[in-house]
């Protein structure tokens, strides 16, 4: 294997401040499609466990949609396809003058896509509280809304910590699917060092450590917010 | 979206099925590869051997921390470096496909090992069987059949990941989709297209996966 290596690449201007800039926008992408795909998801969560059954389909129809489509092809679609299906005018301003174009859409698709899978979770949050605590809440004359806010979303919540985390580091990992409408992030950075420099395995390799590192932190941290909020006699904290 | 072209798609089915081709081998390839590692994986963790289970464990954790696409990038990079000559994007695209979903299936395996209740276990060791033999025969026959849904799923998931080998311009399904869009300036008509087919598949797939599950004994 002949290679040069040069590790002192990665410290050198300007690689040094790609890679900050990348980490930026990998964070900036991931944190804003989680604000998308957390509010979004907990409603179709809610609709899915709805009685209503209008509500419970149209749930369950955007779930079907939203995973059984690439997300690739979803954000192609939502680059290339949806302003031309806009009003002339309004897909004129989309395609021309709307800021970010590239980060936009990004984050548009990666919260509509993740919201489908959070629906998912938090379908399974509310159905581990229990038909009981439903009907309890009911019984002493809560109205249905209320028996959402006050009884089970926190508990439900508070059960799916565990793949909540799993599902924000995954939305973390998916951001670098960015870098194919020219949002150049964390990934798409390294892979730009080593077309600039081919350096490939120093750069690979920063990019590796800071998934990583990021991963393991956040795990860790939820872990202990996991412990201090667990809903006691519930399978899911006993772990 | 009155002037839909059907006759675009028509006119390069033979091209796109090409492409679908590949989509197919290469998911195929990657979930027998997968499967194989990730049942390796699966085992060393839970036989508990000191070094080795770490090393299982560490290997899946740290393959599930990171994007698919820079697995991809790195895979791409290394294996010409490694072999010393240049090989087909194919070739090295597989090899990335393999060594990241063995972490995921591995971590399947071992959840359906683990729901094998422990007397089997124990009863295959009574009557005198070695551990490979109790897994062989009695362990694992059983947890891949109550694992098959979840591999169904996962064989979805997969099909739909290797849409990603658009960063490295491997000619899939998507790929020949959009080579076209871009040539005849049909950019509706090939993404609308495309996503109809992956939904399909993919849908009928996951229907297919429920049902088994509801048909399970539990």
């Amino acid at each position: 294997m002949q290679y040069n290596w040069d590790w002192g690449i990665l410290f050198r201007d300007p690689y040094i401040w790609w890679l900050v800039d990348g980490l930026q926008w990998t964070l900036t992408i991931a944190i804003c499609a989680w604000v998308i795909a957390f509010c979004l998801g907990s409603i179709l969560g809610i609709m899915r466990t709805s009685i209503n059954p209008y509500l419970r389909f149209i749930g369950t129809a955007y779930v079907e949609l939203f995973r059984n489509v690439p997300l690739l092809v979803q954000l192609f679609l939502w680059y290339f396809v949806f302003p031309e299906l806009l009003p002339e005018e309004a897909g004129r301003w989309v395609k021309r003058e709307m800021p970010m174009p590239g980060f936009t859409t990004t984050v548009l698709a990666l919260g509509l896509y993740t919201a489908s899978r959070l629906c998912e979770q938090v379908r399974s949050g509310i159905e581990a509280v229990g038909i009981g605590q439903r009907n309890a809440g009911r019984a002493i004359g809560l109205s249905e809304t209320k028996v959402y806010i006050h009884i089970l979303l926190p508990n439900a919540y508070r059960i799916i910590i565990a793949p909540l985390t799993s599902e924000f580091l995954t939305i973390f990992k998916n951001s670098s699917l960015a870098l194919t409408i020219g949002v150049i992030e964390l990934t798409g950075m390294t892979r730009q060092i080593e077309e600039y420099t081919f350096q490939g395995f120093e750069a690979f390799t920063a990019a590796t450590v800071i998934y990583s590192l990021v991963t393991f932190t956040v795990m860790g941290f939820m872990l202990h917010l996991e412990k201090r909020l667990y809903v006691p006699g519930m399978i899911a904290a006993e772990k | 979206m009155g002037d839909f072209d059907f006759a675009i798609i028509y006119n390069n089915l033979p091209f796109l099925l090409e492409g679908m081709k590949t989509t197919l081998l290469l998911t195929v390839a990657a979930i027998f590869g997968g499967i194989v590692i990730g049942t390796v994986l699966a085992m060393i963790r839970l036989a508990n051997i000191p070094v080795l289970s770490w090393v299982a464990a560490a290997y899946v954790n740290f393959f599930r921390s990171l994007p698919l696409i820079l697995v991809i990038f790195w895979l791409y990079f290394l294996v010409p470096l490694i072999l010393g000559r240049p090989v087909g994007a194919f070739a090295s695209v597989l090899v990335a496909f393999v060594l990241f979903e063995a972490a995921y299936y591995s971590e399947i395996i071992r959840a359906g090992i683990s729901s094998i209740r422990s007397g089997q276990a124990a009863a295959a060791r009574a009557i005198g069987m070695t551990y490979s033999q109790t897994m062989r025969f009695i362990v694992l026959p059983q947890a891949f059949k109550a694992m098959i849904p979840v591999l169904l799923t996962q064989a979805i998931i997969l099909f739909q990941d290797t849409s990603l080998v658009y960063v490295v311009g491997l000619k899939d399904f998507l790929v020949s989709a959009e080579l076209i869009a871009n040539r005849d300036q049909k950019l509706i008509e090939m993404f609308v297209f495309v996503a109809v087919v992956y939904f399909t598949i993919c849908f009928a797939g996951s229907m297919i996966a429920s049902r088994i599950q509801r048909k399970l004994p539990v």
